[in-house]
């Protein structure tokens, strides 16, 4: 190995050993905490009784939806709050004046939102499949979807904390404004296939629809997208919002925020 | 003796408002760089500028060889900051804020607890590891603040005000654990003050920066010699005494300020003007109660220099 590849490993280590301190920070100071527990246990729960309750549905159609709106809630739900809470108690400065890039920033604040994400869309899933009745056929697809999305999510999330703010309520209302549209686009309540023709369009757009599909899927219901292209279109979402956040945050520090 | 940070031209505007504009210096390794102005001169600017915060529009600089444009990770690896605003995670505990900067830092384990344990005895925080950040005072969160900054030994540790609004105790020991790193460790310090006297007394050098330029950069004592219109003679008399317009007319008295109970001439003779007064006040029947020579502080050189914008002077 020669002087420059030595140099290259040192540095990717680095960079990876920093968005793991990032990780750690955000899920010590930011997601450990009871308030956001509680939201993130009670917010699936209630949604998934709301929808459950005196409606003669397919526990098969309905949980799969609700798995994937808890998911992505949850992942999506803290990470667009942490820079606008860090900018305005400038602690934001410590961690872009230490050695590592703004790529790792970004790349730890996404570890944990999917962390968290991941591990509150047990609950849902749990009461899903014991209460609700619905029958997980496919566990490593639904493992696998999971996962994916959890990081998709969480990556939107960080793309959303980039306004050069300070204000967590301005940023809240930018990712109400987003995040609850595609819901409905998504095929979350009602499969895709049984939406109308022009809605689905904007589906395809949606990462929350690949995840809802392969959510039905690994339930047993029929998917609409193929299972290779959900499993595709999730990471390369993941890539462009990551990407996107890096760019969107870098921006944000040019202006001096 | 090797410079540890150029910087060249470096300039930065946030709109139309230009906070620094061309600045060019150095801070030479193993030295106490003071870095002084007024509100809004752009010394805060230029630090955030030299520690990565933001990005300047125009001109380099660079840290330990390191450009903090094109290698921005790299010239981060040497230095530490501790900002004017206490920014401590107030939901970590002293410990785990400390522990926190160490492994950013990328500090190995062991050294970081070994580090850390040494810090906050140093800084007196010990037996205040286990409390919240939230719950310090401004004092101590200061001294957390340098404990996060000193756990990765950085070779250069920048302070921007570092003892503003602290308790005298608070101040008087971050500045003599300043200096006892700086000579024992040979860590590089740059501090941005409004503290003259403190400027005075901890640096090897002082910029001051003013409009957003530099106006001059020089030892402490190479700076008042810089002003020798500013040297003086301060004197008291018994009543009767001589009265300004008196003391105007002695040869060499550029200009007469009244105190409370005598008079502060400045010249740039303050020896023969103190003689002058004393055959003046003889001849007069006025009986001189003190007289002494004052050579100018810091301050003066600092209010000079800020007074007009336009004169600038240098090494």
């Amino acid at each position: 190995m020669n002087e420059r590849e030595r140099h290259s490993r040192a540095a990717w280590r680095r960079e990876l050993h920093g968005a793991y301190v990032i990780a750690k920070k955000d899920a010590m100071i930011y997601y450990c905490k009871a308030p956001v527990l509680i939201f993130g246990v009670l917010f699936p729960v209630f949604f998934f009784l709301a929808f459950i309750i005196g409606r003669e549905a397919d526990p098969g159609m309905v949980v799969p939806g609700m798995v994937a709106m808890a998911l992505f809630f949850t992942a999506s739900a803290v990470g667009p709050l942490v820079t606008p809470w860090e900018r305005r108690s400038k602690t934001y400065e410590r961690l872009i004046t230490s050695p590592i890039s703004l790529l790792s920033i970004v790349i730890g604040d996404v570890v944990a939102g999917a962390c968290f994400g991941a591990v509150l869309c047990l609950i849902p899933l749990a009461i899903g499949t014991t209460i609700g009745g619905a029958e997980l056929t496919r566990p490593a697809l639904l493992a696998l979807g999971v996962l994916l999305s959890a990081v998709c999510f969480a990556s939107l999330g960080v793309v959303l904390a980039a306004p050069a703010t300070d204000n967590p309520s301005q940023v809240m209302m930018l990712s109400s404004l987003v995040r609850l549209p595609l819901l409905f686009v998504s095929g979350v309540f009602i499969p895709l296939s049984q939406m109308p023709q022009w809605s689905r369009i904007p589906a395809c757009f949606s990462p929350l629809a690949y995840c809802t599909d392969l959510m039905r899927a690994a339930f047993g219901g029929a998917n609409y997208f193929p299972l290779w292209l959900d499993v595709l279109m999730l990471p390369a979402f993941t890539m462009v919002l990551v990407a996107a956040g890096r760019i969107f945050h870098g921006r944000a520090r040019i202006k001096g925020v | 003796m090797e410079n540890l940070i150029e910087a060249r031209g470096l300039t930065r505007r946030f709109a139309r408002l230009v906070a620094v504009d061309h600045v060019d210096f150095d801070v030479r390794r193993g030295e106490i760089f003071g870095f002084l102005g007024p509100n809004g001169a752009g010394k805060t600017t230029t630090v955030r500028m030299l520690t990565g915060c933001i990005l300047p529009n125009e001109g380099s600089a660079s840290v330990d060889g390191h450009d903090i444009i094109r290698e921005p990770v790299a010239a981060r690896e040497h230095l530490s900051i501790v900002p004017e605003e206490g920014n401590v995670y107030v939901n970590l505990t002293v410990w785990q804020n400390v522990m926190l900067m160490g492994e950013l830092y990328g500090v190995a384990r062991a050294r970081r607890r070994q580090r850390g344990e040494q810090l906050l005895k140093l800084f007196g925080l010990n037996d205040k590891a286990a409390q919240k950040g939230r719950t310090l005072s401004k004092g101590l969160r200061q001294r957390l603040m340098l404990c996060m900054a000193l756990v990765s030994d950085p070779t250069i540790l920048f302070l921007d005000e570092p003892t503003s609004g602290l308790d005298v105790a608070s101040a008087r020991l971050i500045r003599e654990l300043i200096v006892q790193m700086n000579r024992d460790d040979g860590m590089t310090v740059f501090l941005t003050t409004h503290n003259i006297d403190e400027a005075e007394r901890l640096c090897d050098r002082v910029a001051i920066i003013h409009n957003g330029r530099i106006a001059a950069i020089d030892a402490p004592g190479a700076l008042r010699n810089q002003f020798e219109s500013v040297r003086s003679v301060e004197v008291t008399f018994s009543d009767p005494g001589l009265d300004e317009a008196e003391l105007r007319a002695v040869p060499g008295v550029n200009e007469v300020r009244a105190l409370a109970g005598g008079f502060r001439l400045f010249t740039s003779q303050p020896g023969r003007a103190a003689e002058a007064i004393g055959c003046l006040a003889r001849e007069r029947g006025a009986p001189i109660e003190s007289i002494r020579t004052l050579e100018p502080s810091l301050e003066e050189v600092f209010v000079r220099i800020t007074e007009t914008p336009e004169e600038t002077t240098g090494e």
